[in-house]
C-alpha cells in the first residue's frame, strides 16, 4: 500500500481540492439523471398534502429519493406517521450494504467525516465513490473525492426539489424527458469493467434476473434480494469453478 | 397530519441505517470471506438497479425493438466493452436512446 508504488507513472500528487472537484465532476451524469426526479418529487409532495417548507425540509434532512417518493404517496393516502417512518427504514436498508462496502476505506477517518459520508450516502455517491476507492491510483484524499461527488448530488437535489415546488406545475412532464436514462447508462459503464471473470459474470446475471423477478416486491425489497442473491452466487461460483480467482484478484 | 413527526422520523431512520456501520466501524472486524463477498456489492447492486429500469415498462417486461431504453442499454454495453471509456459509454448510450426514441415516434 506504499504511496510510492505507482507503476512508472509520474506522481500527480492529488490534493484534497483536486480530489473534491474530480468527484464533483464525475458525478455529473448521475446528477443529470436525478434532475427529473427532484422536480417530480417537489411537485408530487406538495400536491400530496405536504407543505412547501415540509417538502424542502424532507429533501434537506432525509435526502433519500426513493423513500421520499414513497412517503409522498403514503402522505397522500393519509397514512399514520409511524408507518411512514418504518417504511422509510425498510426502503433504505440497501444503504447498509453500501456502508459495509465503504467501511474498509472509511475506518480510519475522524468521526465527523464518517457522519458526513453516512448522511450523504446514496446509490449515486456510493457508485461514484467506491469506483475511486477501488482504483489503483494512489491517493490519501479519496474521501474528498467522495464528498465532492456527494455534496454535488445533495445540492442538486435541493435545487430540483425547490424547482418542483415553485414551478413544477409549469414544467411539462419531467418524467418523459428521458433524462433519467443517464443513470442507467452510467451504471452500465461502471458495471461492465467489473465483469472480468466467470464468478462476477454469474453474480451480475443472477442479480439482474432476481431484480426483474422481484420487481413487484414492495419497499425496494426486490433490489435487496437481488443484491444478496448476486453476492452469494458470486462467492459460491468462485469457490466452485475458479478456486484460484480469489488469489489473483 | 404531523409533518414534523414524519420528516424527523424519516430523517432519523435514514441516518441510523446509513451511519450505524460507520459508527461501529472500530468494533467491526471484516473477515477475509466477507471482504471477498463485498467486492461483489457495487456491480451487483448497480445491475439490480439498472436491469428493471431498462426491461420493465409500465409494470411489464418490454423486450423488443420498441423499447428505446433496451436499445440504449445494449449500445452502452457494447461501447463499454470496446472502449472501456465511461464518458463515451454515457454519451453514445444516451444518443442511441434519444435517437431510437425519435425514430420510433417518426415511424408511428
Amino acid at each position: 500500500m506504499s504511496k510510492f508504488l505507482s507503476k512508472g507513472k509520474p506522481l500527480i500528487d492529488p490534493s484534497p481540492s483536486t480530489e473534491f472537484w474530480a468527484g464533483a465532476r464525475d458525478i455529473i451524469p448521475l446528477v443529470v439523471g436525478a434532475v427529473p426526479f427532484g422536480i417530480i418529487f417537489g411537485t408530487l409532495a406538495t400536491t400530496a398534502g405536504l407543505s412547501p417548507s415540509g417538502t424542502l425540509a424532507m429533501s434537506i434532512f432525509v435526502f433519500a429519493g426513493s423513500s421520499q417518493f414513497i412517503a409522498a404517496g403514503l402522505i397522500a393516502a393519509k397514512t399514520n406517521w409511524l408507518l411512514i417512518v418504518l417504511t422509510t427504514f425498510v426502503v433504505n436498508l440497501r444503504h447498509l450494504l453500501y456502508a459495509v462496502s465503504l467501511l474498509p476505506y472509511a475506518k480510519k477517518l475522524p468521526q465527523m467525516w464518517k457522519m458526513l459520508m453516512a448522511f450523504w450516502l446514496t446509490d449515486e455517491s456510493f457508485a461514484v465513490g467506491i469506483r475511486r476507492y477501488e482504483s489503483n491510483e494512489q491517493s490519501a484524499f479519496k474521501h474528498w473525492y467522495y464528498i465532492g461527488a456527494a455534496l454535488t448530488m445533495y445540492l442538486n437535489w435541493q435545487l430540483c426539489t425547490l424547482l418542483g415546488i415553485t414551478t413544477g406545475q409549469l414544467v411539462p412532464n419531467a418524467a418523459e424527458w428521458g433524462l433519467d436514462f443517464a443513470m442507467s447508462v452510467t451504471f452500465i459503464g461502471m458495471v461492465v469493467p467489473y465483469v472480468k471473470n466467470k464468478p462476477m459474470g454469474i453474480a451480475v446475471i443472477v442479480a439482474g434476473v432476481i431484480a426483474v423477478l422481484g420487481y413487484g416486491m414492495p419497499h425496494k425489497l426486490g433490489l435487496m434480494a437481488a443484491a444478496i442473491a448476486g453476492i452469494i452466487a458470486g462467492v459460491l461460483s468462485e469457490k466452485a469453478i475458479e478456486p484460484t480467482a480469489s488469489i489473483k484478484n | 397530519m404531523n409533518e414534523f413527526l414524519i420528516i424527523s422520523g424519516m430523517a432519523i431512520a435514514t441516518f441510523v441505517i446509513r451511519y450505524s456501520m460507520f459508527g461501529a466501524s472500530h468494533r467491526i472486524v471484516l473477515s477475509p470471506t466477507l471482504l471477498k463477498a463485498l467486492r461483489y456489492v457495487p456491480p451487483v447492486v448497480l445491475t439490480a438497479i439498472v436491469i428493471p429500469e431498462v426491461l420493465i415498462s409500465e409494470g411489464s417486461l418490454a423486450i423488443g425493438y420498441g423499447n428505446a431504453r433496451l436499445v440504449g442499454a445494449i449500445t452502452a454495453i457494447l461501447i463499454s466493452l470496446i472502449t472501456k471509456n465511461l464518458l463515451l459509454t454515457i454519451v453514445l448510450g444516451m444518443a442511441s436512446f434519444f435517437g431510437w426514441q425519435a425514430a420510433l415516434s417518426l415511424l408511428s
